[in-house]
């Protein structure tokens, strides 16, 4: 009797939200972009928008296609991961390792927090010419332009995970006499990883902006380079493919950075 | 450790009288005190300079309202702060487990924090062997010599979780653990039970004891809690508002023997008494100290 009266209390509700509501959640994620899609291919069938300047998704996948099948996707892609790859592990690891510094040791900070505050708000891609002008317009100055957006925003946000670190921590370290080493290697580094990973994930963003703008104007390969000529020859096709491209490296490079950081900061879980 | 000496015009001071069977002094302070400075000038006087004598495996509790300077003076102790005067001397042992290698020397003192002190990057394993690896013992060294230590605090099977994993009182089981392995000179204790719920503070309290009592090292421990200072030491020293001095001493070894257990402490006739002596000393600091505060 009772039993019957609390399983009338409790209808849908005996299910915690998320469970009830995940179907639909996880459907409409799909299926907005899948719907806008079609709606713009339609649209274009029945003359609705200019096809010159939104060709229909069909015929920019058919693209997509023939630009792999042909090998020049491949190429394109190819420098263009490479470029933000080296560039990316050049900025970060001094960054890490220049911020871990300024967090602990006082002098060090001095002497570099000033030129990192005079600095930092110029917009990197300006330098662009000026890294031209020293290393040429081959890779070095794709390298040096993102090396340069990346190592900013690590070492700004290592610099302040390590101040920000519990003093306890350091307090045991100092106890249990800890060497200068054990301090930055057991201490500093891992304290500060949440917010190592947090400048990692802004400098990849930063990243692939730059490496876009960069190709625009000094390369002759590379998916900013794809996009800029494919605007200027009127293959407005490849011009989406382009930005299909770029949309799924940010994509992709979330993913990965969201794995990095379960593995790097374990007990952090979400 | 020697620091530069103060006047010594208002030495405070506990020699005890007359110690039984001449106990070896294991810790001895002389004249140590602080003042926090600001603009060259005292700005407030933390610690009026105290001499004090702590005995070989001698379990002392320390009392005080808040705000006393007892966690300043166990930081000096433990080298986390200066005094401004005075000295401490710490008497090192013969034969320890180093086997005499210079570099891994046994260390001064090991600190059990209050809570929130582990690394949440390590181990429990690593956690408790962090102060060997400071000593430069490798890993499979180290990692041996901990775990009689981890078994010792019930943590067996909990080797590879992270403190995130596990509940307040297995972390600072971890936490004594950490000290313990350390095998150091003295035990500093700064309230590691404070942040622990009522019940699982006894359990470690009993855990606390039957570990000490294996090897009694000199324990200097924290506490605002008359009864765990009852329940787990030697002698208690009571200290006055701030600013700190010896108020007096409490000798427990003649009331409680060794070995101790909790529950027969506090079922006794005699913990009543005493509780009502220590709270006698600490009334009237504890109603100065919130009156000062109520001021300011």
């Amino acid at each position: 009797m009772k039993h019957e009266l609390a399983g009338r209390a409790l209808p849908m509700a005996a299910f915690p939200r998320s469970v009830r509501l995940f179907n639909w959640e996880r459907t409409l994620a799909i299926l907005s972009p899948v719907l806008l899609l079609l709606a713009w291919e339609l649209a274009v069938a029945v003359d609705q928008i200019d096809a010159r300047f939104f060709p229909p998704p069909s015929r920019i996948f058919q693209t997509l296609a023939a630009m792999v099948a042909s090998g020049e996707m491949a190429s394109h892609l190819g420098i263009s991961l490479q470029r933000v790859a080296i560039g990316f592990l050049l900025g970060a690891v001094p960054g890490v390792i220049i911020g871990l510094a300024m967090g602990l040791l006082p002098l060090v900070r001095a002497a570099i927090s000033p030129l990192v505050d005079a600095t930092y708000p110029i917009p990197k891609i300006a330098l662009l010419p000026m890294f031209i002008m020293i290393f040429g317009i081959g890779e070095e100055s794709k390298y040096a332009i993102i090396a340069t957006s990346v190592i900013y925003l690590v070492l700004i946000n290592t610099e302040s995970g390590v101040r920000n670190l519990e003093k306890i921590y350091l307090d045991v370290g100092k106890n249990f006499h800890a060497s200068r080493k054990m301090m930055f290697l057991d201490i500093a580094l891992p304290g500060a990883m949440p917010m190592i990973v947090t400048g990692l994930k802004l400098g990849m963003g930063i990243a692939l902006l730059v490496i876009v703008a960069a190709e625009f104007v000094g390369a002759k390969s590379g998916i900013g380079y794809l996009i800029w000529t494919s605007w200027q020859t009127f293959e407005v096709e490849k011009m989406y493919v382009g930005l299909l491209i770029m949309a799924l490296l940010g994509f992709v490079s979330t993913i990965l950075l969201n794995a990095f950081e379960r593995f790097a900061v374990p007990w952090k879980a979400r | 450790m020697t620091y530069r000496s103060a006047g010594v015009a208002m030495l405070d001071s506990y020699r005890h009288p007359d110690p039984p069977k001449e106990p070896e002094v294991k810790l001895r302070l002389s004249g140590v005190g602080k003042d926090f400075v600001s603009h060259g000038q005292v700005a407030q006087r933390a610690l009026v300079p105290l001499n004090l004598d702590v005995y070989d495996g001698e379990f002392l509790c320390i009392v005080g309202p808040s705000g006393c300077g007892k966690t300043t003076l166990l930081r000096i102790l433990a080298g986390l702060e200066t005094a401004t005067s005075g000295t401490v001397e710490v008497c090192q042992n013969q034969g320890d487990r180093t086997g005499g290698r210079k570099a891994h020397a046994r260390p001064g003192n090991s600190m059990v924090f209050q809570d929130q002190s582990l690394f949440p990057w390590m181990s429990v394993r690593d956690n408790v062997a962090f102060g060997l690896k400071a000593r430069g013992f490798s890993r499979a060294e180290r990692y041996r010599m901990v775990q009689p230590f981890i078994d010792k605090v019930h943590l067996s099977g909990f080797e590879n979780a992270l403190p995130h994993q596990l509940s307040g009182g297995m972390k600072q089981r971890v936490s004594i653990a950490r000290a313990f392995a350390n095998d150091p000179e003295i035990l500093l204790m700064d309230e590691p039970f404070s942040a622990l719920d009522e019940q699982t503070k006894i359990v470690l309290q009993g855990e606390l004891i039957r570990i000490w009592e294996e090897d009694r090292k000199t324990v200097c421990y924290v506490t605002h809690s008359i009864d765990e200072a009852i329940v787990l030491a030697d002698r208690i020293l009571i200290m006055t508002a701030r600013p700190g001095r010896i108020k007096e001493m409490i000798d427990l070894a003649p009331i409680f023997g060794r070995p101790r257990d909790v529950e027969t402490v506090k079922s006794s006739a005699e913990y009543g008494k005493v509780f009502a002596r220590v709270w006698g000393a600490l009334r009237d600091e504890v109603a100065g100290a919130a009156a000062e505060g109520g001021k300011s």
